[in-house]
């Protein structure tokens, strides 16, 4: 059985590529053999996130195009074993994704006995964003603890409700998941940004985990090394545990709560 | 801080403010996308069942969607023609 999770939130910038990234990381590290797909044609960044960007010869549009088979364009991970990275196109436009292409893609992936596929999908609600939900079973909504962000994920949640082969054939519904990037403990609690209990509430799905703002995420990204590499960082922390739920782990949140410096800490130490 | 606000009274916290706004917008929202695309459905689906019983013109049904707190509330007005 193959899983097919889409990592989607309608606005841009707010943590997909560095997520999928990272989920799909942590999943082949538990020993699911997992791929993860750049849906962003045109503006590919996955392979700069995965550290494979020099490696790409053939992409996602090439093998749905005929010109390359799925196994000359499979990068394989250099950091985890069981990982395949299928980069995006960079010159081709997004119509290049065709319905039946992605289908054909993601089943030949299935046949080859792929666990789990990871769709990173591109910002917007357009072609390319519409084709990374389709064929999703489960999704992750990224979500930064901010007006915009919150909104566009409200958006991105109906078009999953409405247009996902899951939804219009009638099946199960696509399993949705809250998960709420660049969380900053400390102004949640002095009611300067929107707790994680307050987007929830508002989005009504199950919180799969926060991960909190951090510099961790920069300097990953300037490496080419998935943030959930970055050993004992609560960058890294917070994703394992949240593929510890999705995997239906429980776990208690972690790097929520902050707790006001005392006089000591104030006067002597800390940043 | 804290001493202070008692004096001079609590300014609302701008996360509260987003909030209120975001639930407003958020359900106003999720109305224009998929309840204005159903009414009319539900409607003509009403007509049609209410009719093998009672003989009723289309007009007779009536639905709307309204907002009440937290919910949303489907109403639904049948007018019966009149026994003589």
């Amino acid at each position: 059985m193959t899983t097919i999770i889409t990592v989607t939130s309608g606005k841009g910038g707010v943590g997909k590529t560095t997520t999928s990234a990272s989920i799909a990381s942590g999943l082949a590290m538990r020993g699911f053999k997992t791929a993860v797909i750049d849906f962003d044609v045109g503006l590919r960044n996955l392979d700069l996130i995965m550290g494979c960007e020099r490696r790409v010869v053939y992409d996602f549009v090439n093998v749905i195009q005929g010109d390359a088979n799925l196994n000359q364009a499979l990068i394989k991970d250099k950091h985890s074993e069981n990982l395949y990275v299928l980069p995006a196109s960079q010159t081709r436009d997004k119509d290049a994704l065709t319905e039946e292409g992605v289908e054909k893609v993601l089943k030949d992936l299935e046949h080859q006995g792929f666990d789990y596929i990871v769709c990173d999908s591109p910002a917007g609600i357009e072609h390319g964003a519409v084709m990374a939900l389709t064929f999703a079973d489960e999704a992750i909504i990224v979500t930064n603890p901010e007006v915009s962000s919150v909104r566009d994920s409200d958006r991105i949640l109906g078009i999953i409700q409405s247009k996902s082969r899951r939804a219009v054939e009638g099946r199960e519904a696509v399993k949705e998941h809250l998960l709420v990037t660049r969380y900053s403990p400390k102004r949640a609690t002095e009611g300067e940004m929107l707790t994680y209990t307050d987007i929830q509430e508002l989005l009504r799905i199950p919180l799969l985990g926060v991960i909190p703002e951090s510099e961790t995420v920069l300097q990953a990204s300037n490496q080419g090394i998935p943030a959930i590499h970055q050993k004992d960082t609560p960058v890294a922390n917070a994703y394992q545990d949240a593929i510890a739920r999705f995997l239906g782990e429980e776990h208690p949140l972690r790097f929520v709560e902050y707790e006001k410096p005392g006089l000591i800490k104030r006067l002597f130490g800390g940043k | 801080m804290s001493w202070l606000s008692l004096i001079f009274g609590e300014k609302k916290s701008t996360a509260s403010v987003a909030k209120e706004r975001l639930q407003l917008i958020i359900a106003h929202e999720r109305v224009g996308i998929s309840g204005r695309a159903f009414l009319p459905d539900l409607q003509k689906d009403l007509v049609e069942v209410i009719s093998k019983y009672v003989k009723i013109n289309p007009d007779d049904i009536k639905v709307g969607l309204e907002k009440q707190g937290n919910y949303e509330v489907i109403e639904v007005n049948i007018v019966l023609p009149e026994i003589r």
